[in-house]
């Protein structure tokens, strides 16, 4: 990170204001890349045990935002943040953070699947080592086991937990990767573009496992596909160059948005 | 810029079928009351021969649409309410065709009557329950809410004009026994303009909804968002 710091004050723990049932908080966040400015003053509350789907034209800011929740823009140029993003009760951006740690509570799955050159078992734990989550190999063996459960893939790869990840098919490597960020027991799953790369049954599927784990974590899913924010997620969040527009739930937002440009975007009036 | 040049273009499309729909209703309600009023039996003949049957297909035609746009275009917000009004417009369209084919139906048998008593109020009312309708179609093809609006507080209008009128025949009855038949006649008319007028009025509701996003229905919203 080069100075993703913030400038803003930092709050006593005393005048939180978090409510119970929120995953996390951003409060007057603005993001620069350098002398360029590619968020303006958002505020958002992410409700926990949820979908959140982010929407908005191609550079509007979402997929940097949802970066901002775990720091993944750190590593970016004269990248820089302003504002407060809490997760839990924690400032993310207060220094002394433990960027790891906060990495193993706020997991990502990214546009494509990206497993390690490993078998599928060593994929799924390889959070489970580097966090030291297992006692032993009976623990670390169970951790796998529920955590391709519960991305929908331990009976189609059960038999083959040694083989290497990369022989899976898209959809599935896809899926190990959802499973690779379970391992670890996230409170919050950010997905940028997750099924973009998908043909409509892997997509499906992909949709019906996060519907399935909102019962258990807090997702993020940042998507093109109007349709996909339309059937997965509870709350969506319209962007646009740079600036929250709406937040609302998601059959509002597609029914009847509040403001114009929302609805100019979606009805595609807007381009 | 409207980059969905193509989807705007159908959903246009769907509204003037709607509205030409909607013209021929007028015209069947106008044709079956003007066959009593003007004594004219060949336009009762012209709305059940003719225009009903246009009518239906139109229905036909106006849910296909839809129901291919939904598929294809997956319209939302304003477009998806607009698609969802339509189907409904169009369901209100052919009830009020039918409702004509019944006046008209009704002229009929009373054209086979000598000329014997009057028609009290009920052009005024007819005249009343058409410019409803014609309304509710303004509103639709100017997408204003508040002329649909004024469509729904004429109901309550309409809907006492017909109480008028069946007092009104009602006394003629009892004064002259042998006026019953002709008096049940107008009141059977009397009856399906007030139907006319209620389908007008969701017509109206529908248009409220497709504007505003404000479901009107009975009493639901009553008032208009800010």
């Amino acid at each position: 990170m080069t100075s993703a710091m913030p400038s803003a004050p930092l709050r006593s723990e005393s005048t939180r204001t978090e409510s119970i049932g929120t995953a996390a908080s951003l409060r007057g966040v603005n993001f620069f890349y350098g002398l360029n400015q590619v968020l303006f003053d958002v505020n958002l509350e992410v409700p926990a045990r949820g979908i959140l789907a982010f929407i908005g034209p191609s550079g509007c800011g979402k997929s940097t935002l949802l970066r901002t929740m775990n720091r993944m823009n750190d590593l970016l140029p004269g990248a820089r943040l302003t504002g407060e993003v809490r997760i839990g009760q924690e400032d993310i951006y207060r220094p002394g953070t433990d960027v790891i740690s906060l990495r193993r509570r706020v997991g990502m799955v990214f546009q494509r699947s990206n497993p390690f050159p490993f078998s599928i078992a060593d994929n799924v734990a390889y959070g489970i080592k580097i966090n030291r989550l297992a006692r032993d190999r009976a623990q670390r063996d169970a951790i796998i086991e529920r955590s391709l459960r519960s991305a929908g893939l331990w009976d189609e790869v059960k038999d083959r937990l040694h083989r290497p990840a990369l022989s899976l098919s898209g959809g599935q490597q896809q899926r190990l990767c959802i499973a690779r960020a379970l391992a670890v027991e996230p409170d919050i799953l950010l997905m940028d573009e997750p099924a973009s790369a998908l043909d409509p049954i892997a997509t499906a599927r992909i949709e019906e496992l996060a519907i399935e784990l909102k019962e258990r974590f807090t997702i993020v899913i940042v998507t093109h596909n109007l349709q996909q924010a339309a059937r997965v997620s509870d709350r969506t969040s319209f962007f646009l160059m740079g600036k929250l527009i709406e937040t609302g739930k998601t059959r509002q937002i597609f029914s009847k948005p509040a403001r114009k440009e929302t609805e100019d975007y979606i009805t595609g009036r807007f381009g | 810029m409207d980059v969905r040049k193509n989807f705007l273009q159908q959903l246009d499309q769907l509204r003037e079928r709607v509205l030409y729909m909607g013209g021929l209703v007028e015209t069947a309600v106008h044709h079956s009351l003007h066959a009593v009023t003007d004594r004219q039996p060949e336009l009762a003949e012209l709305v059940v021969e003719e225009i009903e049957p246009e009518i239906n297909h139109l229905e036909v035609e106006i849910d296909e649409r839809a129901l291919h746009l939904m598929a294809l275009q997956q319209p939302l917000a304003v477009d998806l309410r607009f698609v969802a009004a339509a189907l409904k417009i169009g369901n209100d369209l052919e009830r009020m065709g039918d409702l004509a084919v019944n006046i008209a139906n009704g002229a009929a048998r009373l054209l086979s009557q000598p000329l014997s008593a009057p028609l009290v109020d009920l052009p005024l009312m007819a005249e009343r329950a058409n410019r409803m309708l014609r309304s509710s179609l303004d509103a639709l093809m100017n997408r204003n809410p508040e002329l649909a609006r004024a469509v729904l507080e004429s109901d309550d209008e309409v809907d006492a004009m017909r109480d008028l009128i069946f007092r009104q025949l009602i006394q003629a009855m009892t004064q002259d026994p042998t006026l019953v038949e002709r008096s049940l006649g107008l009141l059977f008319i009397a009856r399906n303009l007030e139907r006319i007028a209620d389908h007008a009025t969701n017509i109206a509701e529908e248009v409220i909804f497709w504007v505003e996003g404000v479901d009107v229905r009975h009493h639901f919203a009553e008032a208009p968002p800010t």
